[in-house]
């Protein structure tokens, strides 16, 4: 994968622009779809492929390879080779263990912690799903390295229109002194008389030139630098906790929601709470097959330290299993401000909208510490509002129902009028969608 | 119909001068060009270097400012979060409001933690999700800053903390235990918690013999309940069905407004005022009344008599319906009122009620008898299920003041009553108060009453506490905690249960209690889920046996009462203020009056006739009418009756009789020291009006808010009140409102529609309008989606004000103080117009219509093209959206807008900005005490976190609560299916009607309410201005009287011509 911050001050300052210059927009548009493509592929929200469903549903007792709060699952299929009984025992373990299944028995002798009744949640091919996984992981190796899919980095060519701009400009400023050398030539010659010489910089048409070009350029570097105030692209502070996005979303493909399930539900995606990191972290208690954590200055960070961090505000203690301090919050620095006068509803976003997070927030799962990705200004809003399509309802039944009462909509789509509803068209640029 | 003549002031009936000045300027004040003195600019006190100085210093300086280091904001998740709590999303808890014993159930929405806004319980059959103003406005008292936070003691006149509730149980076990050798009294308002009721006489029969518990209400019902036990054998009130009566008579009864129930009331008023297009029929409401009331404005024929004459009105009525009394002399119109109002009730056997607000027993013996007569017991009057709230008896509470006076009470416990401030003789209480030997408080906050008790500790307001009530039998409403208690406080049940030994806390008490009498734990928790049991299948309508063996008693002694004098008083409660249980509350102080637009203070009603003949103000003539009017300065006079006397500003309302001064109890809240009442009682109270109270008399039995005898002088003072109808006007364009009368709408039910045809006619008539009232071409009409429309039937308008309320809790809309208000400041997003029509000396042919009028959200409208910034414009589903932060505050759409509801904020207000300049009062003029209240950290608690809180310098104005409809379509969305009509989506004006008068919803669904509502009254529909092509989304449906008299034809003419002349 490309280096963000790599590419990003130049998207920035394109970005910027684009509310006012079509034709970059429309250059803009193209390139950040490729860019959302190429972050996204491989690593949706609810991926049912067994690994996702293993972080989500076993991660918090079980590792494929060590025995935590339950067994270590590899070879689970060899100690249990009836398929029914494994799957009756996900189902309803407590079933299965009235029944007096004596290698179940054994289980709850030496773990003493009953095994989750998942009943419905999980269905017999995820389980199965679950199991080619677990039989099939191999334990943590090095760090993986950048693989092929990476696009080449595009050239900047800025500097060299420049450098061009500036060696055109003195060509035509010693032309322009050639001409009237010339001129002045073969009017001395024709026996016109000649008027003083006036030197370039005191020439009325140089100097209204020289700061027409001033005025603009002034302008137009002012006006951005207005524009920016206090806006906070690429903030990256530093938590309280070293905590990697990368390690937990990226390597270890956590579902974003199963943190910050509140995304779902309410306007705010919120931090979760510490209970939630217990689920995992009361077995997780040191980091030492990840990739090594180095922090923005190059330091490198002790994971396990970092994880001891997290018992120290729970009053957790690792030996014992039990919480034997008083808990406190942590006080993580918020990274994302909207201003008070704007309302964002994630659940709007990602459950009316299915807008993956990685759209907003960047390549979430190839950060460390996280960093403010989008620049969060209106402009930004609006373009995506702009070309983003509506999830309409179609004649196969998907799509959100809501929208079918966009009759005409639906029509012009059906008679090729229209080839997409974006959320503009229905609305989505309007000041009291975010304004009230 | 359409030459009916109304008007809203007096000014515009008479179209005076300075009248129609004011109608050409939007904003009332000239622009601050101070120091200018025509001297040229250089020489003014800013001159234009000094404003270019100021210009250049303050861009840099925001520059600086703005580029300064951003600050860090933390986010603080939990460490063990709620499961079921999401933040950001709001929790909906049924509890039920209790104040001053009125009994509402209700659902509290509470966000991340906070009770944020008041809706009816849909399950309770009693309000059926029905809200009064006062009930929406209580989550306010919640977070008033002059709640006391702590336990105190009173040592020597100084306050002192007591530390700790078990320091407090050892002080007042001590004092009770030295007090013992005299009764204990209990004194509260009437109690309908079963659980409470089961507490108190455990306790009392701990304390010490002849120890007893007094129900006081300072709003007496006795006259009622002892008429019943005379009548009917039980000293209770039954319920009344305004649903189930076709002729509805009211002597002097509020029952709108503020007579016993009136949020039950006006729903099932309402049901009898809806109108089916296809076969009208709806109620017939007389009136009869001294003082112009919010009800009698509602009433279809109404006749004015002194308060004396309630008794006469009765018995003649009785006479005339066949009874065996005899009618009294009673002025000609009355007569005729009541002859009318008889032969109906005669028409309508079974399906008549009347009413009366009386306190006197003998008046409700003959009212019982009149109901008796029609055969209204067991069909309107229903005793099934009687009412249990106001149980008080005037006489217990005379009897318990004369025992304290005589020293034969030896510990007094007040829980949430003040008779020091509402009792008729508080002067007796307080001296009788000092020879009680322990008195504790429960109290919220140091009222008149707690500042004098030694202890108190605080009880928590209802959004805090566990509790019950049964406002009829079998009709449980349950309390539960939506907040955690903001301060010290305990409930008045546990204390008790110390006292008597019982060391379980009330919420252990109460649940044990309930989970014995619901029959387990499942009952227990879907009793609080619901907030209400009620009975499976309600009770049939029961009549009681009628024994008219006190008539002839009661009609002598009617007949021997004292006849009035000059000038009679009638006290009266105001819809805002009640009794004054929320005296503190800035939104209930800030509510106009529905009937004389008047906030902030309370006043002496007085007739046009009164004042002409006293203070030589002839409202009809239009010079003096606008020197009444144009200043907000009123002329004081001094009542007196009983040797008692008052203070009061006059106002000049027309309806009133001319021989009577009404006057609003539930102001003037004040401590013994006047000096304190800003810290005791709170500041928004400070200073808002007089206490009537005291001008109440005792006739023997009762109470009565009544005076036969009053004299008055004049004084030379003046005194400002705020009367808000006349700062919006319509620029003399009176079809704001239609009216007809019910004969006329079966006559001639096409009136309105040809009318409106007729008017249209060269711009395409009605059916081309929309396309051809303009040369630009209508983009709403292809915008396929949702398309908001709101429909307000002034038929089931009462104008009781829950929505503006509402309206006030839901959208964050700013409390600006009396002096504001002055100053044409006031903020209400949705405002409820009074139209008066008749002649102003006659207070028998007033009629009046009330209309809420809040932004149209015009399809064309006039202040989105005159917006220079486009801050305001129209979204494609129909809404004039407002953006706040575009906004530059030209106030140019205000100007433009044809219904004045636009608002300008002009001082920040709510304190949105960190700027604290914005509330410099050398700049934005004297703000009140009020306004920093509202200011609060604890106050701003109640802000809805969803509606951005608007700054100084924006317009602001109704939304039609986008933040629902976004909401709803969100919640939609989530579920993958389209909007549920009147499920997802209600404005909050909507939900908080008690009249269902408002209803909104996608007018392009075509199965919606809205859409039903249109088409199934089209022959009532109109739109207010509709000529002006402004296409409103809002439309109105006409108000039909059901009387034979149109008041106020064409009448001003020639008087208007006669004062011309004049001039």
């Amino acid at each position: 994968m490309l280096p963000v911050k790599e590419i990003f001050p130049q998207l920035y300052q394109q970005t910027v622009n684009m509310i006012y210059h079509r034709p970059v927009v429309k250059w803009l548009r193209s390139h950040i779809l490729l860019l959302s493509t190429l972050i996204l592929t491989g690593n949706g929200l609810y991926a049912q492929d067994g690994h996702a469903l293993f972080q989500a549903n076993c991660a918090s007792c079980h590792s494929p390879f060590k025995d935590v709060i339950g067994p270590a699952l590899k070879g689970v299929s060899e100690r249990i080779p009836d398929k029914n009984l494994l799957h009756e025992w996900v189902h309803n373990s407590n079933k299965v263990l009235a029944s007096g299944n004596a290698y179940f028995k054994g289980l709850y002798a030496k773990y003493n912690t009953p095994m989750t009744a998942f009943g419905s949640q999980l269905s017999d091919p995820e389980i199965d799903a679950i199991i080619k996984y677990v039989e099939t992981a191999q334990p943590p190796g090095p760090p993986p390295t950048a693989n092929g899919t990476t696009p080449a980095p595009e050239e900047d060519n800025t500097l060299l229109y420049g450098i061009l701009t500036l060696i055109l400009a003195i060509i035509m400023f010693v032309m322009l002194q050639v001409n009237s050398s010339l001129k002045k030539l073969s009017d001395d010659k024709e026996g016109i008389p000649a008027h003083e010489p006036i030197p370039f910089y005191r020439n009325k048409v140089y100097i209204t030139f020289g700061i027409l070009v001033l005025f603009i350029v002034g302008g137009y570097f002012l006006t951005e630098g207005a524009i920016g105030l206090g806006r906070t692209k690429n903030y990256q502070p530093v938590q309280p906790i070293f905590y990697s996005h990368k390690v937990h979303a990226g390597i270890n493909q956590i579902s974003c929601l199963y943190c910050h399930g509140n995304a779902w539900e309410s306007k705010h995606a919120t931090v979760p709470s510490l209970n939630v990191c217990m689920n995992c972290h009361a077995a997780i208690n040191e980091y030492t097959q990840g990739p090594k954590l180095i922090r923005e200055d190059g330091s490198e960070v002790n994971g396990t330290a970092e994880i001891e961090k997290l018992y120290s505000y729970t009053g957790y203690d690792p030996k014992t299993g039990k919480y034997t301090k008083p808990a406190k919050p942590v006080e993580w620095v918020k990274i994302h401000n909207l201003p008070d006068h704007v309302f964002f509803s994630h659940a709007q976003h990602i459950r009316a909208g299915k807008v993956q997070c990685q759209t907003c927030h960047g390549p979430i799962q190839q950060m460390d510490e996280v960093k403010q990705f989008a620049e969060l200004s209106m402009g930004w809003c609006i373009n995506c509002h702009r070309t983003t399509k509506v999830n309409f309802p179609d004649s196969t039944g998907a799509g959100n129902k809501f929208y079918s009462i966009y009759e005409r909509f639906h029509n012009d789509l059906k008679s090729g009028k229209m080839d997409s509803v974006t959320v503009e068209s229905i609305g989505g640029t309007e000041c009291q969608k975010c304004h009230y | 119909m359409s030459d009916k003549k109304y008007w809203q002031s007096f000014g515009e009936r008479t179209q005076s001068e300075t009248f129609r000045k004011s109608t050409e300027n939007e904003f009332s004040e000239d622009l601050p060009l101070d120091g200018l003195d025509g001297k040229g600019l250089l020489d003014a006190k800013t001159p234009r270097r000094d404003f270019l100085k100021y210009l250049g210093f303050s861009t840099v300086a925001a520059t600086l400012a703005a580029s300064c280091e951003i600050p860090v904001r933390h986010v603080v998740p939990y460490v063990n979060k709620p499961e079921n709590m999401i933040p950001g999303v709001a929790d909906y808890y049924a509890t039920t409001y209790i104040s001053g014993g009125d009994v509402v159930s209700v659902v509290a929405k509470v966000r991340d933690g906070r009770p944020i806004k008041i809706e009816g319980n849909e399950l309770s059959s009693i309000t059926k999700g029905g809200t009064s103003a006062r009930v929406q406005a209580s989550v306010l008292d919640l977070y008033d800053t002059a709640r006391l936070p702590y336990p105190i003691q009173f040592m020597d006149g100084k306050i002192q903390e007591v530390s700790t509730f078990e320091a407090f149980d050892k002080l007042v076990g001590d004092a009770l235990q030295a007090a013992a050798s005299a009764p204990l009294v209990l004194l509260t308002g009437t109690i309908t918690s079963r659980s409470t009721k089961q507490i108190i006489s455990d306790f009392l029969a701990k304390s010490p013999a002849g120890s007893r518990h007094i129900q006081y209400d300072a709003d007496s019902y006795s006259g009622l309940l002892l008429a019943n036990e005379a009548t009917y054998g039980k000293r209770a009130i039954p319920s009344y069905r305004f649903d189930k009566a076709s002729v509805i008579v009211s002597l002097g009864a509020d029952f709108l407004g503020t007579w016993l129930s009136p949020t039950e009331f006006a729903r099932n008023y309402a049901q009898g005022r809806k109108i089916n297009e296809k076969n009208p029929a709806m109620s017939k409401h007389y009136q009869f009344e001294s003082i112009m009331s919010m009800t009698g404005g509602n009433s279809d024929d109404r006749y004015t008599h002194r308060p004396s004459e309630t008794g006469a009105v009765a018995l003649a009525l009785l006479a005339e319906l066949g009874g065996s009394v005899t009618a009294p002399a009673l002025p000609d119109k009355v007569k005729a009122g009541i002859k009318a109002a008889a032969k109906d009730l005669m028409a309508n056997k079974g399906k008549g009620l009347v009413v009366c607000g009386s306190n006197d027993p003998n008046i409700q013996i003959v009212v019982n008898a009149i109901n008796d007569t029609i055969g209204s017991n067991g069909t309107t009057i229903d005793w099934s299920a009687p009412v249990q709230w106001r149980q008080g008896i005037d006489s217990d509470m005379n009897g318990l003041v004369a025992d304290m006076n005589a020293g034969k009470v030896g510990a007094l416990l007040v829980y949430g009553v003040n008779p020091a401030y509402d009792y008729y003789d508080a002067a007796a209480f307080k001296t009788g108060l000092k020879k009680v030997k322990v008195a504790i408080s429960f109290n919220d906050r140091l009222d008149e009453t707690t500042e004098l008790v030694k202890y108190v500790l605080p009880a928590p307001h209802f959004l805090e506490s566990w509790g019950d009530a049964e406002p009829k039998p079998g009709y449980l409403s349950f309390m539960q905690p939506t907040i955690a208690p903001l301060f010290k406080t305990r409930p008045f049940e546990e204390s008790l249960l110390k006292w008597s030994g019982n060391n379980s806390t009330y919420e252990t008490y109460f649940k044990q209690y309930w989970l014995g009498k619901l029959g387990g734990m499942d009952a227990y928790e879907s009793a609080l889920q619901d907030g209400v049991v009620e009975p499976k299948t309600p009770p049939a309508p029961a009549p009681a046996a009628f024994s008219g063996a006190k008539l002839a008693e009661a009609a002598a002694a009617i007949a021997a009462r004292k006849k009035g004098g000059a000038l009679e008083l009638a006290l009266y409660q105001t819809v805002s203020m009640g009794k004054g249980h929320q005296g503190n509350n800035p939104w209930l102080l800030e509510f106009p009056d529905p009937v004389s637009k008047a906030s902030w203070d309370n006043y002496a009603m007085v007739s046009p006739k009164f004042a002409k003949d006293n203070f030589d103000i002839d409202i009809t003539d239009r010079r003096q009418a606008d020197k009444y009017e144009v200043h907000p300065e009123q002329h004081v006079i001094l009542l007196k009756t009983n040797g008692k006397q008052l203070k009061l500003p006059i106002l000049i309302i027309p309806g009133m009789h001319n021989d009577v001064i009404g006057v609003a109890v539930g102001f003037g809240h004040q401590s013994a020291d006047p000096d304190n009442t800003r810290n005791y009682y709170g500041r928004a109270a400070h200073g808002a009006g007089v206490n009537a109270f005291p001008l109440a008399t005792w006739n023997g039995t009762t109470i009565e808010w009544s005076a036969p005898d009053l004299s008055f002088e004049k004084t030379e003072e003046t005194y400002q009140v705020a009367v808000m109808q006349t700062h919006s006007s319509y620029e003399g364009r009176t079809q704001a409102v239609k009216e007809l009368t019910l004969k006329d709408f079966i006559k001639q039910p096409g009136e309105i529609p040809e009318d409106r045809e007729k008017e249209l006619k060269p711009f395409g008539g009605l059916k081309d309008f929309r396309e051809q009232g303009t040369l630009y071409p209508d983009y709403q009409l292809e915008r396929p989606g949702i398309k908001w429309g709101m429909s307000i039937d002034l038929n089931s308008c009462v104008a009781c004000g829950a929505c503006v309320i509402a309206c006030h809790a839901e959208n964050n809309v700013p409390v600006v103080g009396k002096s504001e208000v002055l100053r044409y400041h006031d903020m209400h997003w949705l405002r409820i117009d009074r139209y008066f029509s008749g002649d102003p000396n006659d207070p028998d042919t007033i009629q009046t219509v009330f209309q809420p009028m809040l932004c149209q959200h015009c399809d064309n409208a006039p202040c989105e093209n005159v917006c220079p910034v486009a801050a305001t414009n129209h979204s494609s589903e129909g809404l004039n959206q407002m953006a706040y932060n575009r906004c530059i505050g030209t106030r140019y759409c205000a100007n433009n807008c044809p219904f004045k509801v636009r608002r300008f904020n002009w001082a920040d207000y709510t304190g949105a900005d960190s700027f604290p300049n914005n509330q410099d009062q050398t700049t934005v003029g004297h703000l009140d005490p009020v306004v920093f209240q509202m200011n609060e950290d604890l106050t701003r608690m109640v802000l809805n976190p969803d509606v951005t809180v608007r700054s100084r310098g924006v317009m602001e104005k109704c939304s039609f609560c986008v933040q629902r409809l976004q909401e709803g379509k969100l919640n939609a969305k989530k579920e993958n299916r389209t909007l549920k009509d009147m499920v997802d989506i209600r404005t909050a004006c909507q939900q908080a009607c008690p009249t269902e008068a408002i209803v909104f919803g996608d007018a392009n669904d075509k199965l919606s309410r809205i859409t039903d509502m249109r088409d199934a009254n089209n022959d009532r529909l109109f739109y207010a201005l509709e000529e002006l092509h402004v296409l409103p989304n809002i439309n109105y449906l006409a108000k039909v009287r059901n009387t034979d008299v149109v008041r106020g034809v064409t009448e001003e003419k020639p008087e208007a011509a006669a004062a011309e002349k004049h001039a």
